[in-house]
């Protein structure tokens, strides 16, 4: 049928293009945007004619500036220092839980993982009052403590290693037992190298959302040392006062670019790990 | 027996960081949220007292209160339907031929992957009276814009508008997994049946297979569209006027702001409830597909 119409078929395929060339452009708009604007001189943002070149190449003075006004490289290294602490001890906590869940019997099993389950409902953002005043007792608000303690459990993560780790045989620990491997031994040596796709996915889930969150930072912190490139950004912007918008687009730059760039270089790998984190 | 009490004793071993992670997180602070919601504690002060239900009689008959929940509610409105149906459009088209299928996949992704707070601010130019690009596109076309932002009219619609463009690429993802589980013996069949057209296939087959992840996709966006809170703290603060505030951004600036824990405690208790519930359909939703898969 579809055959006898050859120029219907070529004109679905240009709508299908068309369409999505229109929904990428205002997904990709904002990102051309940001880098075009922060390529230019301040009189060339505010003239009346726009073009999406400068005609006076000022990237090199708003990258500098940008680099030099605020601790950019501050926000990113800390950026990396607070997701790799949390991730580290959401393994750290989520692993043996899981593989308890999912491997042993013991009493009280049952209950723990309705513990679970419960703890799954609860958004972050509903704990942000007590983690706060829980900080503020220990006198450690401010500090990059403020930033990874209340992520330091997931049950988002216990969740999601139970689920994988229970695929694989009870006959692989069965004999690994046999051959004397102790409890720990079975999780390093086993579970971990097994499941290393689903470690990878829920890594991508937790950097991802640590590294953008604002929320917590915002309420965590206030100093500029210690601050995630989510909150640095809005430091420079109120420090500028908007009156830069070169810079601050440079620095906007700076601060996406990190997980974009990682994102590109390992697009199926992002995308497999957030969908499989979200609809398992 | 030996072998079983080990195992025991291993377990709880294994789980006894998390179970004390979990009380010390997760259910104490709960709980802690409960007990504020009842007091009248100010941060900073060190006496409190139980004044009851008065916490949240402050909250209901609070003017702002019901325009933040009558706004993330249109939020909701704005931001669920166009973010499945860009979605869903988009990931059937995607699918329906090979043509650029990574390119698409990767452009409309980056958005989700993108920090809010700098896009916020990026969106902030873009939609600048003189200087943004929306209205220099507008002015092109001889159509005088608004200040999108500063407009009471306008506030809370530029702000779903980009929560839509931060979020169809992430129900697009979700919805071309679903798609990949239609079975294609499905297609022969409807073609067998006289249903070969392109829409024929759309009513009779996808849309149907597809249905159990547009409701998930329908009730996740929601949830999300329920914690917005980086673009309206960086662009709005809830102006002008609060036509762009939001639960969550109430809260933070009640709590957070003025500092008044206890009113901030139980407008908690609102926005728990109703992220609790649309959890819990969500998760009602996924075993069920998880069942049938």
């Amino acid at each position: 049928m579809i055959a006898r119409f050859p120029d219907r078929r070529f004109a679905g395929r240009v709508a299908r293009h068309a369409f999505l060339i229109l929904t990428a452009a205002f997904a990709l708009l904002p990102f051309l945007w940001m880098v075009s604007l922060s390529l230019k001189p301040p009189e060339e943002i505010f003239q009346a004619d726009f073009h999406l070149w400068p005609t006076a190449f000022h990237g090199v003075e708003n990258y500098r500036v940008a680099l030099t006004a605020a601790p950019m490289f501050r926000f990113l290294l800390n950026g990396l220092l607070v997701c790799t602490a949390i991730f580290a001890l959401q393994l750290l906590v989520c692993i043996p839980c899981a593989y308890a869940l999912a491997k042993l019997r013991f009493r009280g099993r049952d209950t723990l993982f309705s513990a679970v389950l419960v703890g799954l409902l609860l958004p972050p953002q509903a704990l942000a009052i007590p983690h706060f005043v829980l900080l503020n007792v220990f006198g450690l608000l401010d500090t990059y403590a403020a930033l990874i303690l209340p992520w330091a459990i997931s049950t988002f993560g216990i969740f999601l290693l139970r689920q994988f780790f229970r695929s694989i045989p009870d006959e692989i620990i069965h004999a690994a037992r046999l051959d004397g491997l102790g409890e720990f031994e079975i999780i390093w040596r086993i579970m971990i190298p097994m499941t290393a796709p689903a470690l990878a996915a829920f890594g991508i889930f937790s950097v991802v959302a640590h590294w953008n969150d604002l929320f917590w930072p915002l309420i965590a912190v206030r100093r500029a040392e210690i601050s995630t490139p989510a909150l640095g950004i809005l430091l420079f912007r109120d420090d500028e006062a908007g009156q830069f918008l070169g810079p601050l687009m440079a620095g906007a730059v700076i601060i996406v670019a990190p997980l974009l760039v990682a994102f590109l270089i390992a697009q199926r790998r992002f995308i497999d790990g957030l969908a499989v984190t979200t609809m398992k | 027996m030996a072998k079983r009490s080990g195992e025991h004793g291993f377990g709880w071993l294994a789980v006894s960081p998390a179970l004390l992670l979990l009380i010390g997180l997760l259910f104490g602070p709960v709980a802690a949220v409960v007990l504020f919601s009842l007091t009248d504690w100010q941060l900073g002060s060190l006496a409190f007292h139980f004044i009851g239900i008065a916490n949240f009689r402050a909250l209901f008959t609070d003017p702002t209160f019901w325009k933040a929940l009558s706004n993330s509610l249109v939020y909701a409105a704005i931001v669920v339907p166009g973010t499945v149906l860009l979605g869903l459009v988009v990931a059937l088209l995607i699918e329906a031929s090979p043509g650029l299928r990574g390119f698409y996949r990767a452009a409309h992704f980056l958005p989700v992957m993108s920090t809010m707070s700098a896009m916020a601010i990026v969106w902030g130019t873009m939609l600048h009276p003189t200087i943004g690009l929306v209205n220099r596109a507008l002015g092109a076309m001889g159509i005088s814009g608004v200040n999108w932002l500063r407009d009471e009219r306008t506030a809370l619609l530029a702000v779903a508008l980009i929560g839509i463009w931060q979020g169809f690429g992430f129900a697009m993802v979700l919805f071309v997994s679903g798609l990949k589980a239609v079975p294609e013996q499905l297609y022969d069949a409807a073609a067998v049946d006289g249903a070969d057209g392109v829409l024929d296939r759309l009513r009779y087959v996808t849309l149907p297979m597809l249905g159990p992840v547009i409701m998930f996709v329908v009730i996740l966006t929601a949830k999300r569209s329920f914690e917005v809170f980086d673009s309206v703290r960086v662009l709005t603060q809830g102006g002008p006027n609060y036509a762009s505030e939001v639960l969550l951004h109430r809260f933070y600036t009640e709590s957070f702001d003025f500092l008044r824990m206890g009113y901030g405690a139980a407008l908690t208790v609102v926005y728990l409830a109703i992220v609790v519930l649309l959890t819990l359909t969500q998760a009602r939703l996924l075993e069920r597909r998880v069942h049938y898969s």
